[in-house]
């Protein structure tokens, strides 16, 4: 069902909420409010991932499209117009679309705050143009977690060492989120007797800021020298572990196909697809507690992810180098990696 | 599993690792549980669950990246297939009954693993040429020597298939490698088969690393009661005699045998469902908390509370069995179980049985749990209701409060899973008026499209070696102990009072209830 409000309120859009539920007779028990802060561009691609992750974890989405208009006169009223929509096929839990024009695009928090579920977790998820500073961003405050996507910006690599810079408890990015396949099938290659691990290298993209987290990580948690290797991607391709007897490499060339290979042990296959934004937004919302893991990461990162990118070198001496690959579509919303 | 159970039992058996895998920490919540490098041989792998679970679990599993690199599937049964045809048919079986989307890729992933073995269970030189399949795995797929046997068979050969394995040097794998055996119920069909069962399997393979599955217990609305009762602090005050009334558990199911005649014949409802599925819904509902959730806390809480139950005095007047007669079934014409196809037609095998059990302890002390369950019901359902009693004073008249029943707190396993709390609510208007209404968390509505099928978790946690959601030997046994004595007064008393096809089960049932004063709740 949906409900079409022009120049409106929170209370109206509200009330339009309580009537489509009993319309449509869904009482689905909703976990958390999923905020989306976007433009009319991006709008679409978010809220169909977010729509598809809500039938793991059923939300009310509020899309908060900013409309700051571009005439003097435009950019001097203000007027909210919403689109609530209850049931039917858009998954489970409840949408509204609100369209802030004018000034009133500055003001997003006081509209989304009467909108928020009682008690429930609180989400922001920016597909683009996140704000410099999540955690101290307005809406941003309200939240339990705040997803931004280094990927989806101009620079990537720029804008995942910023976000290093002002990180806080609550902060997640989608470029690590992309990482957990690979980081599980490594892991589980090291829960096997290995000899100890000596060095590392990292191959992948260009601008693949998931490539950079990669490399954090590594050295994080093996405490050797982790190099950085550019390849064509696309996105990761590569993670080496280097050990007295071989490396224990885990490679991906195409995107979907990898190979665990392990020093005395034959090649075996591993399906490491490149995920779609959905299947990431539902993994970012099965834990709203801050990831450590990730803080960690980022913190080892303060200084020198934009830094290493900038002089487009790798950190250590040795493993093989191919030309940079520019890949401004990586910037794209909603783009696998 | 709740949360926190997962995490609590991640954290622990990470924490072991830690010292040898840097990459994983405790705090690094992300990285799922996969299982170590492994294989999986399934016997009677042309069978219905074998085709329409186990198949599509390994696919899903694989898909959801939770399977080891390299990890291989045997099948072994009598057919005249290569290992392309093996391929070919578990390939159809996941087109059709997996959960999660086909990709090409990881399809690949996994046919690369998988192997046929042909032969009859007492061909030796068919368990040679297993034996030389598994060998091969290990050096061409890395399998490291780990296998889980999954006897998809009928319990009959049981006795010959582990034998063999042991035999044909199956059973042991090189170095400090696993071997693992994997059995579906029946468990027996009364305490001294169940013994003679367990011990031939125990012969072959040591008791932590035979895994019986029971697919209940794999059900995410099942391993949420224990969320719901020890993660919560709303509910676990209430949960005793003080203000319990009684307990319904629940399973009917709306179809008839259909073709498991020679299965079901003579072992009738009760060994079917009560004495695995609706014991163990019993242990986990009344069970206190256990000291932690690895496998060994789980069984001893569960293995007390089913020591704690007693059986009533007079088994005549508190156990009812029935046989469906033919009828109307939502709509459909049914036959009667007696003029089933491969039905003697004096056949006293009950296809509904209601047994009240009393939990002998300080919690549960005079709380009846009543357990029901049968064939061509009102429609298939499984729950768990536990009735509170009465407010134990009323400022409200009798003519207020006549539309108010007890306060209960169902848990629905299946379908529509999720929990309903029925609670009294003061009708709107100008009269006071109470009635009973409903509050549902719609767990089935919201999860299931994301949930993992049973099998899947069961299948991942043997390959984990986690034997947390699988019964033991010794609940297995001590609940074939409480069931036998009703078996033997059965089989020497009267027979199964016969019901329509399509009703909630033969009169003498709700008669059982009135006895004590209440009625079963229509589920």
């Amino acid at each position: 069902m949906n409900i079409d409000l022009t120049d409106t309120t929170s209370a109206r859009i509200n009330a339009a909420l309580v009537q489509g539920r009993r319309a449509v007779g869904a009482a689905v028990g909703m976990v958390l409010t999923l905020v989306i802060v976007t433009d009319e561009g991006n709008h679409y691609d978010a809220l169909k991932a977010a729509s598809e992750a809500s039938k793991e974890h059923p939300s009310r989405i509020l899309v908060v499209i900013r409309r700051p208009g571009r005439s003097p006169r435009q950019r001097a009223s203000a007027r909210l117009d919403a689109e609530v929509r209850v049931g039917g096929d858009i998954g489970n839990g409840e949408t509204v679309l609100l369209r802030l024009h004018g000034e009133l695009a500055e003001h997003a928090y006081s509209v989304v705050l009467p909108l928020l579920l009682p008690d429930a977790p609180v989400v922001v998820w920016w597909p683009a143009d996140a704000p410099a500073h999540p955690a101290r961003d307005l809406l941003g405050t309200l939240a339990q977690r705040r997803i931004t996507d280094a990927a989806a910006e101009e620079d990537p690599i720029s804008a995942l060492g910023s976000r290093a810079e002002v990180y806080e408890p609550g902060d997640t990015d989608l470029a690590w989120t992309r990482l957990t396949p690979w980081r599980s099938v490594l892991a589980s290659a090291l829960d096997q007797k290995h000899p100890e691990i000596t060095s590392a290298e990292v191959a992948g993209e260009e601008c693949n800021p998931s490539t950079e987290l990669m490399v954090q990580w590594l050295a994080e948690r093996l405490s050797v020298p982790v190099s950085r290797v550019r390849t064509e991607g696309p996105g990761l391709s590569a993670v080496r572990l280097g050990t007295a007897e071989g490396a224990i490499c885990l490679d991906r060339p195409d995107g979907a196909l990898a190979t665990l290979a392990v020093p005395g042990q034959p090649d075996r296959h591993v399906a490491l697809n490149r995920r779609s934004t959905a299947e990431l937004i539902a993994e970012e919302l099965r834990r709203l507690d801050p990831d450590e893991a990730y803080a960690v990461a980022m913190r080892r990162g303060r200084g020198r992810i934009g830094a290493e990118a900038a002089r487009a070198e790798p950190v250590a001496a040795g493993g093989r180098r191919s030309r940079p690959a520019p890949g401004p579509e990586e910037g794209a919303p909603g783009a696998p990696s | 599993m709740s949360d926190s159970a997962n995490t609590k039992r991640a954290t622990a058996a990470a924490e072991s690792r830690f010292a040898a895998n840097p990459l994983r920490n405790a705090q690094d919540r992300r990285l799922p549980r996969i299982a170590g490098p492994s294989g999986l041989v399934i016997f009677g792998v042309t069978g219905d669950l074998s085709r329409k679970k186990l198949m599509p679990a390994v696919y899903d599993l694989a898909n959801r990246g939770l399977l080891p690199p390299g990890f291989s599937l045997v099948g072994f049964a009598r057919r005249d297939w290569e290992h392309e045809d093996f391929a070919e048919v578990v390939h159809d079986s996941v087109k059709q009954y997996s959960r999660t989307p086909f990709r090409e890729e990881v399809w690949r992933q996994l046919a690369e693993g998988m192997r046929f073995v042909p032969g009859v269970f007492d061909d030796d030189n068919a368990f040679v040429t297993l034996r030389s399949t598994v060998e091969q795995l290990d050096k061409e797929r890395g399998t490291s020597g780990n296998f889980a046997f999954y006897l998809s068979v009928p319990p009959k050969f049981f006795p010959t298939v582990v034998r063999q394995l042991k035999k044909h040097g199956l059973s042991d794998g090189p170095g400090d490698s696993w071997r693992r055996a994997v059995i579906e119920k029946p468990f027996g069909h009364n305490l001294r088969t169940a013994q003679e069962l367990n011990q031939i399997v125990h012969e072959v393979f040591p008791p932590n690393e035979v895994f019986r599955i029971d697919h209940y217990l794999g059900k995410e609305t099942v391993q949420n009661i224990l969320a719901l009762r020890f993660a919560n602090t709303m509910f676990e005050p209430i949960w005793n005699r003080s203000y319990v009334d009684h307990v319904q558990i629940t399973m009917a199911e709306d179809i008839g045998i259909g073709g498991r005649a020679g299965y079901y014949d003579g072992i009738g409802s009760a060994r079917d469902v009560i004495q695995n599925h609706l014991l163990q819904l019993l242990a986990l509902t009344a069970m206190e908390e256990p000291s932690s959730f690895d496998a060994d806390a789980l069984v001893t809480e569960k293995l007390k509370v089913l020591n704690a139950v007693r059986l009533p005095d007079d088994l005549g007047r508190h156990t009812v069995r029935g046989q469906y007669a033919a009828g109307w079934q939502g709509g459909e014409r049914v036959v009667g179980y007696l003029e089933e196809e491969g039905i003697d037609p004096a056949s006293v095998t009950d296809t509904y049985a209601a047994i009240k059990l009393e939990v002998d302890n300080r919690r549960w002390a005079g709380v009846p749990f009543y357990l029901r369950t049968g064939k061509r019901l009102g429609r298939r359902v499984t729950e768990i209701a536990v009735v509170f009693q009465r407010a134990p004073y009323s400022p409200f008249d009798a003519t207020e409060t006549q539309e108010l029943g007890h306060n209960a707190l169902v848990i629905r396993v299946q379908p529509d899973e999720g929990i309903t709390v029925r609670f009294g609510s003061k009708v709107p208007g100008t009269q006071m008026e109470i009635r009973d209404v409903t509050m549902d968390f719609a767990y089935g509505e919201s999860f299931t499209e994301s949930s993992p099928e049973a099998y899947e978790r069961l299948l991942l946690d043997v390959l984990l070696g986690d034997a947390n959601l699988f019964p033991r030997h010794q609940e297995v046994e001590r609940s074939w102990e409480i069931l036998d004595p009703i078996e033997e007064y059965w089989a020497s008393h009267g027979k199964p009072a016969p019901y329509a096809s399509g009703t909630w089960g033969p009169t003498e049932a709700d008669e059982m209830l009135a006895r004590d004063g209440r009625s079963w709740r229509r589920p």
